[in-house]
Protein backbone atom coordinates (compact mmCIF):
# COMPACT_ATOMS: atom_id res chain seq x y z
CA UNK A 1 0.00 0.00 0.00
CA UNK A 2 0.99 3.65 -0.37
CA UNK A 3 3.04 5.00 2.52
CA UNK A 4 3.44 8.76 2.22
CA UNK A 5 4.76 10.52 5.27
CA UNK A 6 7.80 11.90 7.03
CA UNK A 7 9.47 8.48 7.24
CA UNK A 8 9.48 7.95 3.47
CA UNK A 9 10.29 11.43 2.22
CA UNK A 10 13.61 10.42 0.64
CA UNK A 11 12.41 7.20 -1.01
CA UNK A 12 8.79 8.06 -1.70
CA UNK A 13 5.54 6.43 -0.70
CA UNK A 14 3.54 5.86 -3.89
CA UNK A 15 2.92 2.35 -5.16
CA UNK A 16 4.29 0.97 -8.42
CA UNK A 17 4.20 3.02 -11.60
CA UNK A 18 7.04 3.48 -14.08
CA UNK A 19 7.00 5.58 -17.25
CA UNK A 20 9.19 4.38 -20.13
CA UNK A 21 9.85 6.68 -23.06
CA UNK A 22 11.99 6.22 -26.16
CA UNK A 23 12.08 8.18 -29.42
CA UNK A 24 8.79 9.86 -28.65
CA UNK A 25 7.05 6.61 -27.70
CA UNK A 26 5.69 5.93 -24.24
CA UNK A 27 4.63 2.88 -22.23
CA UNK A 28 3.51 3.01 -18.61
CA UNK A 29 4.29 0.00 -16.44
CA UNK A 30 1.74 -0.68 -13.71
CA UNK A 31 -0.87 1.68 -12.34
CA UNK A 32 -0.22 2.07 -8.64
CA UNK A 33 -0.81 5.35 -6.88
CA UNK A 34 2.17 6.80 -8.73
CA UNK A 35 -0.08 6.87 -11.81
CA UNK A 36 -2.04 9.80 -10.37
CA UNK A 37 0.74 12.42 -10.53
CA UNK A 38 1.92 10.99 -13.87
CA UNK A 39 -1.60 11.40 -15.25
CA UNK A 40 -1.64 15.05 -14.25
CA UNK A 41 1.57 15.59 -16.19
CA UNK A 42 0.30 13.73 -19.24
CA UNK A 43 -2.98 15.66 -19.19
CA UNK A 44 -1.01 18.83 -19.95
CA UNK A 45 -0.18 17.34 -23.38
CA UNK A 46 -3.82 17.10 -24.39
CA UNK A 47 -5.40 14.33 -26.49
CA UNK A 48 -3.20 11.27 -26.94
CA UNK A 49 -3.10 7.49 -26.97
CA UNK A 50 -1.60 5.95 -23.87
CA UNK A 51 -0.55 2.35 -23.28
CA UNK A 52 -0.44 0.93 -19.74
CA UNK A 53 0.98 -2.56 -19.16
CA UNK A 54 -0.11 -4.20 -15.93
CA UNK A 55 2.09 -6.89 -14.40
CA UNK A 56 -0.85 -8.17 -12.36
CA UNK A 57 -4.00 -6.96 -10.70
CA UNK A 58 -3.10 -6.76 -7.04
CA UNK A 59 -4.50 -3.52 -5.73
CA UNK A 60 -1.19 -1.75 -5.20
CA UNK A 61 -0.55 -2.11 -8.95
CA UNK A 62 -3.93 -0.85 -10.19
CA UNK A 63 -5.31 1.54 -7.59
CA UNK A 64 -4.07 4.57 -9.50
CA UNK A 65 -6.40 3.83 -12.41
CA UNK A 66 -9.43 5.52 -10.92
CA UNK A 67 -7.47 8.75 -10.50
CA UNK A 68 -5.76 8.77 -13.90
CA UNK A 69 -6.62 12.14 -15.47
CA UNK A 70 -6.54 10.98 -19.13
CA UNK A 71 -9.42 8.59 -18.36
CA UNK A 72 -11.60 11.66 -17.91
CA UNK A 73 -10.57 13.28 -21.20
CA UNK A 74 -12.97 12.30 -24.02
CA UNK A 75 -10.23 12.91 -26.58
CA UNK A 76 -7.84 10.43 -25.00
CA UNK A 77 -7.45 6.73 -25.79
CA UNK A 78 -6.06 4.37 -23.18
CA UNK A 79 -5.04 0.77 -23.90
CA UNK A 80 -4.69 -1.40 -20.84
CA UNK A 81 -2.61 -4.55 -21.32
CA UNK A 82 -2.51 -7.32 -18.77
CA UNK A 83 -2.24 -11.01 -17.98
CA UNK A 84 -4.89 -13.28 -19.48
CA UNK A 85 -7.41 -15.37 -17.64
CA UNK A 86 -9.45 -18.32 -18.84
CA UNK A 87 -12.26 -17.28 -16.51
CA UNK A 88 -12.77 -13.52 -16.89
CA UNK A 89 -11.67 -10.85 -19.33
CA UNK A 90 -9.19 -8.19 -18.26
CA UNK A 91 -12.01 -5.65 -18.36
CA UNK A 92 -14.13 -7.77 -16.03
CA UNK A 93 -11.27 -8.22 -13.59
CA UNK A 94 -10.24 -4.54 -13.52
CA UNK A 95 -13.90 -3.57 -13.23
CA UNK A 96 -14.09 -5.40 -9.91
CA UNK A 97 -12.16 -2.39 -8.56
CA UNK A 98 -13.59 0.30 -10.84
CA UNK A 99 -17.20 -0.30 -9.82
CA UNK A 100 -19.48 0.00 -6.83
CA UNK A 101 -18.96 -0.37 -3.93
CA UNK A 102 -15.20 0.08 -4.34
CA UNK A 103 -15.19 3.05 -6.73
CA UNK A 104 -17.84 5.58 -7.74
CA UNK A 105 -16.99 5.68 -11.46
CA UNK A 106 -17.54 2.66 -13.68
CA UNK A 107 -15.26 2.00 -16.65
CA UNK A 108 -18.20 2.56 -18.98
CA UNK A 109 -18.67 6.02 -17.50
CA UNK A 110 -15.13 7.15 -18.20
CA UNK A 111 -15.12 9.66 -21.04
CA UNK A 112 -11.91 8.37 -22.64
CA UNK A 113 -11.91 5.45 -25.07
CA UNK A 114 -10.53 2.59 -22.96
CA UNK A 115 -9.60 -0.77 -24.42
CA UNK A 116 -8.55 -3.88 -22.52
CA UNK A 117 -6.07 -6.26 -24.13
CA UNK A 118 -4.44 -9.51 -23.08
CA UNK A 119 -0.67 -9.17 -23.40
CA UNK A 120 0.23 -11.51 -26.26
CA UNK A 121 2.29 -14.64 -25.99
CA UNK A 122 5.45 -13.56 -27.76
CA UNK A 123 6.97 -10.18 -28.62
CA UNK A 124 4.84 -7.30 -29.78
CA UNK A 125 5.39 -3.63 -30.58
CA UNK A 126 3.92 -0.47 -29.17
CA UNK A 127 4.93 2.59 -31.18
CA UNK A 128 8.28 1.11 -32.08
CA UNK A 129 9.03 -0.25 -28.61
CA UNK A 130 9.46 -4.01 -28.55
CA UNK A 131 7.77 -5.67 -25.58
CA UNK A 132 7.66 -9.16 -24.16
CA UNK A 133 5.56 -10.39 -21.26
CA UNK A 134 6.62 -13.50 -19.37
CA UNK A 135 4.77 -15.17 -16.47
CA UNK A 136 6.73 -14.94 -13.23
CA UNK A 137 6.42 -16.56 -9.83
CA UNK A 138 3.97 -14.52 -7.74
CA UNK A 139 0.49 -15.37 -6.38
CA UNK A 140 -2.01 -15.11 -9.22
CA UNK A 141 -1.13 -14.69 -12.88
CA UNK A 142 1.71 -12.18 -12.94
CA UNK A 143 3.97 -10.91 -15.69
CA UNK A 144 7.43 -9.48 -15.90
CA UNK A 145 7.88 -7.11 -18.84
CA UNK A 146 10.92 -6.64 -21.03
CA UNK A 147 11.06 -3.52 -23.20
CA UNK A 148 13.70 -3.11 -25.89
CA UNK A 149 14.61 -0.15 -28.03
CA UNK A 150 17.76 0.83 -29.90
CA UNK A 151 19.80 -1.97 -28.40
CA UNK A 152 18.91 -1.37 -24.75
CA UNK A 153 16.60 -3.50 -22.65
CA UNK A 154 14.60 -2.65 -19.54
CA UNK A 155 13.45 -5.57 -17.36
CA UNK A 156 10.53 -4.87 -15.03
CA UNK A 157 9.69 -7.51 -12.41
CA UNK A 158 8.28 -5.61 -9.45
CA UNK A 159 6.60 -8.57 -7.74
CA UNK A 160 8.58 -11.78 -7.88
CA UNK A 161 9.61 -14.72 -5.75
CA UNK A 162 11.95 -16.75 -7.99
CA UNK A 163 13.43 -18.63 -5.03
CA UNK A 164 10.15 -20.06 -3.74
CA UNK A 165 10.95 -23.46 -2.32
CA UNK A 166 14.34 -23.67 -4.01
CA UNK A 167 17.87 -22.37 -3.68
CA UNK A 168 18.27 -19.90 -6.49
CA UNK A 169 22.02 -20.46 -6.54
CA UNK A 170 21.53 -24.12 -7.44
CA UNK A 171 19.24 -23.50 -10.42
CA UNK A 172 20.28 -23.34 -14.04
CA UNK A 173 18.88 -20.41 -15.97
CA UNK A 174 16.24 -22.43 -17.79
CA UNK A 175 14.60 -23.20 -14.43
CA UNK A 176 14.63 -19.65 -13.06
CA UNK A 177 11.34 -17.79 -13.11
CA UNK A 178 11.75 -14.45 -14.85
CA UNK A 179 15.11 -15.22 -16.43
CA UNK A 180 14.02 -14.43 -20.00
CA UNK A 181 12.80 -11.02 -18.83
CA UNK A 182 16.06 -10.08 -17.14
CA UNK A 183 18.64 -11.90 -19.27
CA UNK A 184 21.40 -9.39 -19.96
CA UNK A 185 19.09 -6.43 -19.41
CA UNK A 186 20.57 -2.96 -19.45
CA UNK A 187 18.52 -2.15 -16.35
CA UNK A 188 16.57 -4.50 -14.10
CA UNK A 189 13.89 -3.25 -11.72
CA UNK A 190 13.29 -6.14 -9.34
CA UNK A 191 11.33 -6.93 -6.22
CA UNK A 192 13.49 -6.64 -3.12
CA UNK A 193 10.85 -6.28 -0.44
CA UNK A 194 12.30 -8.22 2.48
CA UNK A 195 15.44 -8.34 4.53
CA UNK A 196 17.07 -11.73 4.88
CA UNK A 197 15.69 -11.88 8.43
CA UNK A 198 12.12 -11.08 7.35
CA UNK A 199 11.87 -13.53 4.45
CA UNK A 200 11.61 -16.86 6.37
CA UNK A 201 8.35 -15.61 7.89
CA UNK A 202 6.99 -14.59 4.48
CA UNK A 203 7.78 -17.53 2.24
CA UNK A 204 5.16 -17.85 -0.47
CA UNK A 205 4.01 -14.26 -0.17
CA UNK A 206 5.38 -13.60 -3.63
CA UNK A 207 8.32 -11.32 -2.88
CA UNK A 208 12.07 -11.63 -2.63
CA UNK A 209 14.63 -11.11 0.06
CA UNK A 210 17.49 -8.76 -0.69
CA UNK A 211 19.91 -11.68 -1.08
CA UNK A 212 17.60 -13.42 -3.55
CA UNK A 213 17.33 -10.22 -5.57
CA UNK A 214 21.08 -9.90 -5.73
CA UNK A 215 21.48 -13.54 -6.74
CA UNK A 216 18.81 -13.24 -9.41
CA UNK A 217 20.34 -10.09 -10.87
CA UNK A 218 23.79 -11.64 -10.96
CA UNK A 219 22.54 -14.84 -12.57
CA UNK A 220 20.62 -12.86 -15.17
CA UNK A 221 23.67 -10.75 -15.95
CA UNK A 222 21.75 -7.50 -15.64
CA UNK A 223 24.06 -4.57 -16.31
CA UNK A 224 22.41 -2.48 -13.60
CA UNK A 225 19.80 -3.23 -10.95
CA UNK A 226 17.35 -1.08 -9.04
CA UNK A 227 15.92 -2.47 -5.82
CA UNK A 228 12.18 -2.12 -6.18
CA UNK A 229 8.84 -2.68 -4.42
CA UNK A 230 9.74 -1.50 -0.95
CA UNK A 231 7.91 -2.92 2.02
CA UNK A 232 5.32 -0.51 3.47
CA UNK A 233 6.80 -0.88 6.94
CA UNK A 234 10.29 0.10 5.86
CA UNK A 235 11.37 3.67 6.51
CA UNK A 236 13.92 5.67 4.54
CA UNK A 237 16.60 4.63 7.03
CA UNK A 238 15.57 0.97 6.72
CA UNK A 239 15.78 1.20 2.95
CA UNK A 240 19.19 2.83 3.03
CA UNK A 241 20.40 -0.07 5.16
CA UNK A 242 18.67 -2.47 2.75
CA UNK A 243 20.61 -0.99 -0.13
CA UNK A 244 23.88 -1.15 1.78
CA UNK A 245 23.26 -4.84 2.41
CA UNK A 246 22.61 -5.43 -1.28
CA UNK A 247 25.87 -3.73 -2.13
CA UNK A 248 27.71 -5.88 0.42
CA UNK A 249 26.28 -9.01 -1.17
CA UNK A 250 26.90 -7.97 -4.75
CA UNK A 251 29.46 -10.10 -6.51
CA UNK A 252 28.21 -9.80 -10.06
CA UNK A 253 29.77 -7.92 -12.91
CA UNK A 254 29.01 -4.23 -13.20
CA UNK A 255 27.88 -1.71 -10.61
CA UNK A 256 26.14 -2.86 -7.41
CA UNK A 257 22.37 -2.43 -7.04
CA UNK A 258 20.88 0.94 -6.20
CA UNK A 259 17.65 1.80 -4.42
CA UNK A 260 14.71 2.89 -6.53
CA UNK A 261 13.36 6.25 -5.36
CA UNK A 262 10.24 8.07 -6.40
CA UNK A 263 10.82 10.55 -9.18
CA UNK A 264 14.03 8.96 -10.43
CA UNK A 265 14.73 9.59 -14.08
CA UNK A 266 17.18 7.25 -15.73
CA UNK A 267 18.49 7.43 -19.27
CA UNK A 268 19.70 4.13 -20.76
CA UNK B 1 24.71 -35.25 -26.18
CA UNK B 2 23.90 -33.19 -23.09
CA UNK B 3 22.57 -29.80 -23.98
CA UNK B 4 24.32 -26.77 -22.59
CA UNK B 5 22.13 -24.66 -20.33
CA UNK B 6 21.92 -21.96 -22.99
CA UNK B 7 20.62 -24.49 -25.52
CA UNK B 8 17.86 -25.75 -23.26
CA UNK B 9 14.44 -24.31 -23.78
CA UNK B 10 13.34 -21.98 -20.96
CA UNK B 11 10.87 -23.81 -18.77
CA UNK B 12 7.40 -22.34 -18.48
CA UNK B 13 6.32 -20.94 -15.13
CA UNK B 14 3.88 -23.84 -14.80
CA UNK B 15 6.74 -26.35 -15.00
CA UNK B 16 8.90 -24.26 -12.67
CA UNK B 17 6.16 -24.21 -10.06
CA UNK B 18 5.47 -27.92 -10.60
CA UNK B 19 9.13 -28.71 -9.95
CA UNK B 20 9.15 -26.50 -6.86
CA UNK B 21 6.10 -28.36 -5.58
CA UNK B 22 7.50 -31.80 -6.38
CA UNK B 23 10.88 -31.00 -4.84
CA UNK B 24 9.21 -30.26 -1.52
CA UNK B 25 7.14 -33.44 -1.30
CA UNK B 26 7.84 -36.92 -0.01
CA UNK B 27 5.57 -38.32 -2.73
CA UNK B 28 7.42 -39.68 -5.79
CA UNK B 29 6.71 -37.45 -8.78
CA UNK B 30 8.00 -36.99 -12.29
CA UNK B 31 7.27 -34.18 -14.68
CA UNK B 32 7.33 -34.13 -18.47
CA UNK B 33 6.99 -31.08 -20.68
CA UNK B 34 4.76 -30.50 -23.70
CA UNK B 35 7.53 -31.76 -25.99
CA UNK B 36 7.37 -35.14 -24.24
CA UNK B 37 10.65 -34.72 -22.48
CA UNK B 38 11.21 -35.88 -18.92
CA UNK B 39 12.31 -32.68 -17.23
CA UNK B 40 12.39 -33.64 -13.56
CA UNK B 41 11.79 -36.32 -10.97
CA UNK B 42 12.16 -35.80 -7.26
CA UNK B 43 14.25 -37.66 -4.67
CA UNK B 44 11.47 -40.00 -3.55
CA UNK B 45 11.00 -40.97 -7.20
CA UNK B 46 14.70 -41.78 -7.43
CA UNK B 47 14.16 -44.55 -4.90
CA UNK B 48 11.65 -46.23 -7.19
CA UNK B 49 13.37 -45.41 -10.47
CA UNK B 50 16.64 -46.72 -9.12
CA UNK B 51 18.64 -43.76 -10.41
CA UNK B 52 18.92 -40.08 -9.58
CA UNK B 53 17.69 -37.34 -11.88
CA UNK B 54 21.20 -35.92 -11.91
CA UNK B 55 22.33 -39.18 -13.53
CA UNK B 56 19.44 -39.43 -15.93
CA UNK B 57 19.12 -35.80 -16.99
CA UNK B 58 16.42 -34.57 -19.35
CA UNK B 59 15.53 -37.30 -21.84
CA UNK B 60 12.63 -38.05 -24.17
CA UNK B 61 9.79 -39.54 -22.16
CA UNK B 62 9.64 -42.50 -24.51
CA UNK B 63 13.24 -43.32 -23.62
CA UNK B 64 12.36 -43.06 -19.91
CA UNK B 65 9.40 -45.38 -20.43
CA UNK B 66 11.58 -47.91 -22.29
CA UNK B 67 14.12 -47.82 -19.47
CA UNK B 68 11.47 -48.72 -16.92
CA UNK B 69 9.91 -51.45 -19.12
CA UNK B 70 6.33 -51.00 -17.89
CA UNK B 71 4.14 -54.08 -17.68
CA UNK B 72 0.56 -54.72 -16.66
CA UNK B 73 0.23 -56.41 -13.32
CA UNK B 74 -0.28 -59.71 -15.18
CA UNK B 75 3.12 -59.32 -16.78
CA UNK B 76 1.98 -58.22 -20.25
CA UNK B 77 4.12 -55.40 -21.68
CA UNK B 78 2.51 -51.96 -21.78
CA UNK B 79 3.00 -49.42 -24.50
CA UNK B 80 3.59 -45.86 -23.37
CA UNK B 81 0.11 -44.91 -24.61
CA UNK B 82 -1.45 -47.48 -22.27
CA UNK B 83 0.12 -46.03 -19.12
CA UNK B 84 -1.55 -43.30 -17.08
CA UNK B 85 1.23 -40.89 -18.09
CA UNK B 86 0.74 -41.72 -21.74
CA UNK B 87 -3.02 -41.28 -21.48
CA UNK B 88 -2.68 -37.93 -19.69
CA UNK B 89 -0.37 -36.73 -22.42
CA UNK B 90 -2.30 -38.02 -25.40
CA UNK B 91 -5.85 -37.37 -24.24
CA UNK B 92 -5.12 -34.42 -21.94
CA UNK B 93 -7.09 -35.82 -19.05
CA UNK B 94 -6.19 -37.36 -15.66
CA UNK B 95 -5.60 -41.09 -15.53
CA UNK B 96 -4.84 -43.65 -12.84
CA UNK B 97 -3.66 -47.21 -12.86
CA UNK B 98 -1.43 -49.91 -11.40
CA UNK B 99 1.48 -51.40 -13.31
CA UNK B 100 4.88 -52.92 -12.85
CA UNK B 101 8.20 -51.37 -13.73
CA UNK B 102 11.76 -52.55 -13.58
CA UNK B 103 13.75 -49.81 -11.90
CA UNK B 104 17.06 -48.80 -13.31
CA UNK B 105 18.58 -50.69 -10.39
CA UNK B 106 17.16 -53.88 -11.88
CA UNK B 107 14.48 -54.31 -9.23
CA UNK B 108 10.92 -55.02 -10.38
CA UNK B 109 8.26 -53.05 -8.56
CA UNK B 110 4.46 -52.85 -8.63
CA UNK B 111 3.40 -49.23 -8.56
CA UNK B 112 0.20 -47.21 -8.62
CA UNK B 113 0.33 -44.04 -10.65
CA UNK B 114 -1.86 -40.98 -11.13
CA UNK B 115 -1.11 -38.63 -13.99
CA UNK B 116 -2.69 -35.32 -14.91
CA UNK B 117 -2.10 -32.70 -17.56
CA UNK B 118 -0.80 -29.23 -16.65
CA UNK B 119 -2.68 -26.34 -18.22
CA UNK B 120 -1.72 -22.70 -17.59
CA UNK B 121 -4.13 -19.78 -17.02
CA UNK B 122 -4.24 -19.26 -20.77
CA UNK B 123 -5.27 -22.91 -21.16
CA UNK B 124 -2.00 -23.73 -22.86
CA UNK B 125 -0.77 -27.28 -22.32
CA UNK B 126 2.59 -27.36 -20.53
CA UNK B 127 3.11 -31.05 -19.85
CA UNK B 128 2.11 -33.65 -17.30
CA UNK B 129 2.74 -34.43 -13.66
CA UNK B 130 2.81 -38.07 -12.59
CA UNK B 131 2.56 -39.23 -8.98
CA UNK B 132 3.54 -42.81 -8.36
CA UNK B 133 4.14 -44.99 -5.37
CA UNK B 134 5.20 -48.49 -4.71
CA UNK B 135 2.48 -50.87 -3.67
CA UNK B 136 3.29 -53.43 -1.03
Amino acid sequence: MATPGPETVRTGGNTTCVEVTANGSRVILDAGTGLRPLGLELAKDGPQKINICLTHLHLDHIEGLGFFAPFYDPDCEVALWGPPSSVRTLKERVSRYLSAPLFPVEVAQMPARVTFLDAPDGPWEIDGLRLQAHPVSHPGTTFGYRIESDGVALAFIPDHEPALGLKLESLTSDWISGFPVADGATLLLHDSQYTEEEYPGRIGWGHSSISQTVTFAAKAGAEATLLFHHDPVHTDDDLDAHCERAQELWQGDGPPPELAREGMEITL
Amino acid sequence: MEQSVRQRRQKSLVLILAREFASNLATPIYIADADERLVYFNEPAEQIAGRSFAETGEIPIREWAEMLAPQATDGQPLQREQTPGGIAFAVRRPAHGSLCITGLDGKRREIATTAFPLFGPDEEFHGIMVIFWEQA
